[in-house]
């Protein structure tokens, strides 16, 4: 088993797992790949060569049309053949186990499978079934991650904020459910921001949340006090069964991003959100549409580092 | 071990603009392939009084050898501010030796547009090639070893330097 399983013996990116276990040279790389590959939406032929030939399959247990719809402009921008799978309406409702349809579709040569599952650990548990010669990249996983998104987060800060080591950054809404706010708080504490905060009520916080490297608030206002980025979360309401919060209208007075409660924040504020969004829920439209959002330039983002990580996922094979 | 040759690049340079100068007549359009290229490309484009802009290639996506060695971490970003459709591009490099490189930027080039032709000037022309690309202007021809290999070094002073990879000499 190798040690690092993100990771070739020789230090290419391999898989793409989770931020964890990445280094921040990775990440790094991420970006800079991605900064060249934004340029070439303005060209006339919008396509690069360098995955022609390859097979990249999105397998998407649990849906998300906004994430699959990225992978595959991202995998066809660099020439990739793409086929979209959600076995959730096919195969597996047939009985077929999970790594049964790894070995059907990795039988019919698939180099790269976009995985997003409802339950933590598919990708890895996936990423350790199949050969060398074959990729992995998580599009999310139960809980517990969702790391090209944290990625397209990272590169949207870069963009408007620049350096990460003086930046401020407020992560508000449910971290407990949140794949995207586990990933997020790793990618920024690899990148050295200088301050990550989570705000949310107890009852939406995981337990000893601050061993992540955060600090906490329950207070909105104080909370976002002076920070440079605004991070807002989904309210996952499918999740929300099991009386975490009093209600959604409570909800959205303590919690929702207004005008009002924005402007604790820098002045200079970004608002992001992963989306999609709940308006009037954790977000008012008037901050979601206003003139600090960058939610639409995350979208855009997210093609160009999705295409910067199957690219170093799927390069340099012959030295992995 | 590496070593300058004994080379002025600068007469090297006044050739190619004399060569060169007839070439004004079809006003071409001029990109340097990174990073020598790009900087022989400012040195042509000035000496040759063209106005408008010249252009640089990174050709790292469109290397042939992406899936043997990855992505070079280094990338710079291609650069053609201009629409190059039916126009006549002067494509620079410092060294043709393999003529990967070149096939590589004029695939590139394609992706911006339609050219109406495409010459290639280099300042060395050396042995070692492995497609049916030649330069149109060359400063001069070398005859080297295989496991020698020359680069160009600068932008602020251009000298030649010659390599032994077989001695570990790294240059890509």
């Amino acid at each position: 088993m190798r040690p690092h399983l993100q990771y070739t013996d020789n230090g290419k990116l391999r898989h793409f797992l989770s931020i964890e276990g990445l280094q921040k040279e990775t990440l790094q790389q991420i970006l800079t790949t991605a900064d060249k590959f934004t340029q070439f939406g303005q060209r006339d032929i919008k396509k690069l060569p360098l995955l022609r030939g390859h097979t990249v399959v999105n397998l998407f247990f649990e849906n998300s049309s906004r994430t699959r719809t990225t992978f595959e402009i991202a995998a066809k921008r660099l020439s990739a053949d793409v086929i979209n799978l959600n076995p959730g309406t096919s195969s597996t409702s047939k009985g077929e186990t999970l790594l049964d349809t790894v070995n059907i579709l990795e039988a019919m040569h698939t180099d790269l499978f976009v995985i997003r599952h409802a339950k933590s650990g598919v990708a890895e548990l996936i990423a350790r079934h199949v050969p060398d010669h074959v990729h992995i990249i998580n599009a999310g996983d139960g809980q517990h991650a969702h790391p090209t998104q944290a990625m397209l987060d990272m590169f949207t800060i870069r963009q408007y904020k620049g350096p990460f080591n003086e930046l401020r950054v407020a992560i508000v809404g449910d971290i407990l459910h949140s794949r995207v706010a586990r990933s997020q708080i790793h990618a920024l504490n690899t990148l050295g921001v200088h301050e990550i905060r989570v705000v949310a009520p107890n009852s939406l916080l995981p337990s000893q949340v601050e061993r992540l490297g955060v600090h906490a608030y329950n207070d909105l206002k104080q909370g976002l006090e002076g920070v440079d980025v605004v991070m807002m979360l989904r309210l996952q309401k499918e999740r929300m069964h099991n009386a975490y919060i009093p209600s959604e209208q409570e909800y959205f007075n303590l919690y929702g991003l207004t005008t009002e409660s924005l402007a604790a924040a820098a002045e200079d504020a970004i608002i992001m959100h992963p989306g999609p969004i709940n308006r009037g829920l954790e977000i008012s439209s008037v901050v979601a549409d206003g003139p600090r959002s960058v939610i639409l330039p995350q979208v855009t983002n997210g093609i160009a580092v999705r295409m910067a990580v199957m690219a170093m996922v799927l390069g340099g094979e012959g030295n992995g | 071990m590496t070593k300058k040759i004994d080379v002025d690049v600068s007469v090297l340079l006044d050739k190619l603009v004399t060569d060169l100068t007839p070439l004004l007549a079809i006003n071409p359009v001029i990109i340097g392939i990174h990073t020598g290229g790009s900087w022989l490309a400012e040195i042509l484009h000035r000496r040759l009084a063209i106005n408008e802009p010249c252009g640089s290639l990174d050709i790292s996506f469109y290397r042939d050898d992406f899936s043997r060695i990855g992505l070079n971490p280094e990338v710079k970003a291609s650069d053609i501010p201009q629409d190059i459709s039916d126009r006549h591009i002067l494509l620079i490099d410092d060294v043709l030796q393999t003529g990967r490189t070149v096939r590589a930027a004029m695939n590139e080039i394609f992706d911006y547009g339609r050219p109406a032709s495409i010459r290639l000037c280099v300042l060395v022309e050396r042995n070692g090639h492995e497609l049916p690309i030649q330069a149109d202007y060359c400063g001069m021809t070398l005859d080297l070893t295989p496991d020698q290999q020359i680069k160009l070094t600068g932008p602020e002073k251009l000298s030649l330097m010659v390599g032994d990879l077989a001695a570990g000499d790294n240059q890509s």
